[in-house]
This record gives C-alpha cells, sequence and structure tokens, in this order.
C-alpha cells in the first residue's frame, strides 16, 4: 500500500514536472516573440513619430543648407541611384536567373547558383571599397552617380536572379511542352511565353531590389560621395546627395535641425520600403495561389 | 549551343566574375601594402598613420608617413567579439521565435506574425543605427548594464560599471536584433518541412509538446540550425553602418570587459578613408584595402560553409 502510495506521488510528481516543463518552454518561445517585436515596434514609432514632427514641405522643396533645409537633392540622389542600380541589375540579374531555371542543371549552373549566394554574403563595405578602389580611384570618376548605381548593382543583381529563378520555376512544365509543341524556337519559348507567366514574381525581385538600394549606405560612402546641391545630370564627376546619408551623418550633429533632417530622412526610407514590401506581397500572392 | 542560350550564360556568368573581379582588384591594390604590413598585420594592435605632415621616409622599399605602423589586431577581435555576442543571443531568440510561430501559434496567424518578424529583415541597417544609437545605448548604459555587472560581475569579463553605452555590448545587442530573423525564417521553413505524422505520432505515444519539440523536432532540424546559425555570423562579421553608430569607435585599444568600445574591421574601413587620404604615400589607403580584403575573404568562407550545409539538406530531401 504505502509502495504504491509511493509510486503514485513519484508519478504525480513526475507528470507535473512535465506540465512545467511544457509550460515552461510555451513561455519562454512566447517570450522570446516578444524580444523581437518590442524592439521593431519601438523603432517604427521612433522613426515614424519623430519622422512626422519634422515633416513639412520644405523638405521636398529645397536642397540641404549645411545641417537645415530641405531634403530635396537627397531625395533626387536616392531616386536616381536607385533607378540607376536597378537598370544596371535587371537585364543581368534576369538572364542569370532564366538561365539558372531553365539551364541550371549543369555543372556551371550550380556554380553560378552557389557563387550568387555567396556574393550575397559579401559584405557591403566591401563592395563599396573595391568600387573605390576600381571605379572611383582605377578609372578616375571619382565619387559619382554612376559609380554609387554601379555599386549598388553589383550588390543586388544576385537577389534579382534568384527571385527570377524562383518564378521562373513555378512554371508548369506543361506550358513549356505545349509552347514547344506548337512550334516555338527555344528563345520564343523562353521570352514569349515563360517569362511573362513569371513576370509577378520577376517583378518582386526588382521591387524588393530597389527597396534594398533605398535602404543601403555602406557602399555609397566611397563611392556617391554626398552633395548639397541637385544632380546636373553628369554620370562622372560629380558627387550625388541620398538618403540614408543624413541619417548616419546628420543625427551625430548636436544641432536640432540635423536631427530632425535625419529623422526625416529615416522615415521616407522606411516608407518607402515598407510601401515596397506590401506592394511586392500583393504581386506574389496570385502566383503563390496558382 | 544556340547564341540564345550562349548569350544567357554570358549574362550569368557576370556574376561569378563579379566576385572573382572583386578578389582580384582588392589584391592588386593592396599588394604593397600586403608586401609592406606583412603578418604583423593581423596581430598588432597598433593603427598609426604616422607623422603626415613630414616627408614620407622609404622603409622596406616603399614610402611610407614617419612612424606609420598599420596593425588590425584590434578590429579582427572588435569584430569576433560582437559577432559572437551577437550569436549567443540571436540563436536562443532566434530558436525561440521559430518554434512560437511554427508550433505555438494559432495556424490562421502564422503568416502575420511571420510577415510582421520578416519586417526585421528589411529595416535598413542605418535606421537600426539610429535606433541603437537614440535608445539602446542609453538603455544598455542605465538598465541593462548595472543589472548585468551586478549579476556577472564576478567573471572580470563582465565587471566594472560601464561608462558609455556605447560599447560591445549594445553593438552585440544590434546586431543579435538583425540576424534573428535570418536564424528564425530559416528554421521555419525547416520545420515547415517536418511531416506532420511525425508530430502526431509523438503526441500519441504520450508526449508532451515541450518533449516532441526537445527531442524530436529540434533535433530533426539541427543542420539548418548551424547553417542559418552561420549564415547569420557573416551577416554580423560584415555589418557595418549600425556597428558604425553604437560601438565607440576604439583605436589601438583591445576591449576588456564587455563595456569597452570597440570598432569592427567593417566600420573601421566606412570611418577612415578620409583620414588615411591625408597620407602622401597611399600606403594607408592600400592598408584599409588590405583589411576590405581579410574581410572578404573571412566572409566567403563563413558563407561558402553555411550554404554548403543549408545546400546538403536541401539536396538530401529532393534526392
Amino acid at each position: 500500500m504505502a509502495e504504491l502510495t509511493a509510486t503514485k506521488t513519484r508519478g504525480n510528481a513526475m507528470r507535473g514536472s512535465r506540465v512545467v516543463s511544457n509550460f515552461a518552454l510555451a513561455t519562454l518561445c512566447a517570450i522570446a516573440f516578444v524580444l523581437v517585436i518590442a524592439p521593431l515596434a519601438d523603432i517604427l514609432w521612433l522613426v515614424f513619430e519623430r519622422g512626422a514632427r519634422a515633416m513639412s514641405w520644405t523638405l521636398f522643396t529645397q536642397v540641404t543648407n549645411g545641417i537645415s533645409g530641405g531634403l530635396l537633392n537627397a531625395i533626387e540622389g536616392t531616386l536616381v541611384l536607385s533607378c540607376g542600380a536597378v537598370l544596371f541589375a535587371a537585364p543581368v540579374g534576369v538572364a542569370a536567373g532564366i538561365y539558372l531555371a531553365e539551364y541550371g542543371v549543369s555543372h556551371w549552373g550550380r556554380s553560378v547558383r552557389f557563387l550568387c549566394d555567396v556574393l550575397v554574403g559579401v559584405p557591403s563595405i566591401v563592395l563599396g571599397y573595391f568600387s573605390y578602389v576600381t571605379l572611383v580611384i582605377g578609372l578616375g570618376w571619382q565619387f559619382s552617380a554612376l559609380a554609387g548605381a554601379i555599386t549598388l548593382a553589383v550588390l543586388v543583381v544576385p537577389y534579382i536572379a534568384r527571385f527570377t529563378e524562383l518564378a521562373m520555376r513555378q512554371n508548369p512544365a506543361a506550358l513549356r511542352e505545349a509552347a514547344y509543341a506548337l512550334g516555338c524556337r527555344e528563345h520564343q519559348v523562353v521570352l514569349r511565353v515563360l517569362l511573362p507567366a513569371a513576370r509577378s514574381g520577376v517583378l518582386t525581385g526588382i521591387l524588393l531590389s530597389f527597396a534594398i538600394s533605398v535602404g543601403e549606405t555602406a557602399p555609397l560612402i566611397y563611392t556617391a560621395g554626398w552633395s548639397n546641391y541637385l544632380w546636373s545630370g553628369r554620370l562622372t564627376h560629380e558627387p550625388i546627395g541620398y538618403l540614408t546619408y543624413v541619417i548616419w551623418s546628420f543625427i551625430n550633429q548636436p544641432f536640432a535641425s540635423a536631427h530632425a533632417l535625419a529623422y526625416a530622412a529615416a522615415f521616407l526610407v522606411i516608407m518607402v520600403v515598407l510601401a515596397i514590401n506590401v506592394l511586392a506581397r500583393r504581386l506574389l500572392k496570385p502566383s503563390a495561389l496558382a | 549551343m544556340n547564341p540564345f542560350r550562349l548569350s544567357l550564360q554570358a549574362l550569368a556568368t557576370l556574376i561569378p566574375l563579379a566576385l572573382l573581379a572583386i578578389f582580384v582588384f582588392l589584391t592588386a591594390y593592396s599588394w604593397p601594402a600586403i608586401h609592406f604590413n606583412g603578418v604583423r598585420f593581423l596581430f598588432s594592435s597598433t593603427w598609426n598613420l604616422g607623422n603626415l605632415y613630414a616627408d614620407p621616409v622609404v622603409r622596406d622599399g616603399y614610402s611610407i608617413a614617419v612612424g606609420a605602423q598599420y596593425g588590425i589586431a584590434v578590429f579582427i577581435v572588435g569584430t569576433l567579439a560582437s559577432s559572437v555576442i551577437a550569436l549567443l543571443i540571436a540563436i536562443p531568440v532566434g530558436i525561440g521565435v521559430a518554434l512560437f510561430l511554427s508550433e505555438y501559434a494559432p495556424r490562421r496567424m502564422l503568416s502575420v506574425l511571420s510577415q510582421i518578424a520578416e519586417l526585421l529583415a528589411m529595416v535598413p541597417s542605418v535606421v537600426y543605427g539610429l535606433w541603437g544609437l537614440q535608445v539602446l545605448a542609453p538603455i544598455v548604459l542605465r538598465d541593462i548594464s548595472p543589472v548585468v555587472s551586478r549579476t556577472l560581475g564576478f567573471i572580470p569579463f563582465f565587471s566594472g560599471p560601464a561608462t558609455s553605452g556605447y560599447n560591445l555590448l549594445t553593438a552585440g545587442l544590434v546586431l543579435a536584433l538583425m540576424v534573428v530573423p535570418v536564424i528564425s525564417s530559416t528554421l521555419i521553413e525547416a520545420m515547415q518541412r517536418v511531416p506532420t505524422d511525425v508530430r502526431e505520432s509523438c503526441f500519441a505515444l504520450g508526449a508532451t509538446r515541450a518533449e516532441m519539440i526537445g527531442k524530436i523536432l529540434l533535433p530533426m532540424v539541427r543542420t539548418p540550425l548551424i547553417g542559418a546559425a552561420i549564415l547569420a555570423l557573416g551577416r554580423a562579421l560584415g555589418e557595418t553602418m549600425a556597428v558604425l553608430m553604437v560601438s565607440g569607435g576604439a583605436l589601438n585599444y583591445l576591449p576588456s570587459t564587455i563595456f569597452s568600445p570597440i570598432t569592427s574591421m567593417a566600420a573601421f574601413i566606412a570611418s577612415q578613408l578620409d583620414s588615411a587620404l591625408q597620407d602622401p604615400s597611399g600606403m594607408a589607403v592600400r592598408s584599409l584595402a588590405e583589411i576590405a580584403l581579410v574581410l572578404l575573404v573571412i566572409a566567403v568562407i563563413v558563407n561558402v560553409i553555411a550554404r554548403l550545409l543549408t545546400y546538403q539538406v536541401r539536396g538530401a530531401r529532393h534526392g
């Protein structure tokens, strides 16, 4: 009898500890989630609250004047650099993505895919210094829009390639076979049938690359420089401003006007990045259902 | 082979070519510095541009500033220390987030919640830096540091009051936040691939959820977890702006405690070109290129290992 009671108690104790550990793990996981979400919410709150307070029309109508004025030059510069980057990166990235999806089983295809992923891991400041050595000094372009845009293009090209590959792979085999059965040539199958069918995925990759370009700082420090003036349209030998520069450089100034500009710039960058991500998700949905 | 396929292949080849070009041109440009600095470069903790106003002198056949010495041990230690601290925090938190989203959160909320978590990966690093500078650093100085030094202070590395919020701990915390999504998203993907049968048979045997997770689920996703952790390490090693803004910018000073200011290799490169350009002999700029080269080599090695690990898993599944 006593033995039985002891076993029972031990059993109860064991069940108790199992319940406790089960509950403990669930709690820990929830805490981990909160630990990540709380700072994210605080970051967004900081940027939105301070950024909204710093918003005014002069931001969009005036150029930066020392540490005050507007952000027109930086907004223009960010658009020029990011559009330039996408312009360079999209053709190469999409072509590489098609190659990986259609002929990527070859030995060389596997290597390209692998090195594509390794290129994603190259620190952006290393890319920036590489461009400084080759474009800014080597070719003598100095700090310029072209050097900045090409650097950003190298940074985002692997993303476009992998997104394109993923989108192309979602095309059903029947589509390809039907196109061949109608007598299409190889390039017609790929460019007229498969690529249009995968366009939402391809577009998503390009949009996200634009968002990445808008948010990057490190690769531009040594390639684009900084300018208080509007861009004159010269591709080389003229530095160009950009929004992320305002964030990291003006926040270290001890003036309220500089801080306001930094938060306004952060607000604009975050808004662009978030808007593009929402848009990209909308685009991806139909293909995810198909 | 037809011209269409050939032109696609040529364009695709530009990507590996870019990687090769980065390596070749950085090596070529920093070659005099590599030759001049030798192995000292990696082990000396003195970075001194020398007297930039005196005429350069010729040493070992190279024209350099008087008294110049280039050593990056401080930055290597700063890079590794901040990344290791970031990983020590991010791995458990990342596992927790992945488990919460994949095993605990209600099914229909999974996509919404994981999208929120993925927002972390979208925030530009300079915005993390801004937040670290304005919000986290004061919190670290006022609230976190006293707690850390009180509870772990018996270990010399954690001892001593923090004198500033811009230190190794803050850099590690910001980096941890930035790499958590790398770990959690890879893990969620891997956990979703574990068949439901496995979970159900576990529950049928009377296991609790915690036992199922600890004994079955986590061991099954071990390889992707290691791959994700190494990928996160690569990301942390190369992070520039956030570290630059919160790390305190130590020079010629090895961190003695977790409250010491540090500099990482990436942050140092980003902050030093203006000074280096003042060196008329050009050796300082070439030495900065050598740091970039070292960082590139480390990043490539880390990423190759991480990709091999994650590829192996996918390959094994498909094959």
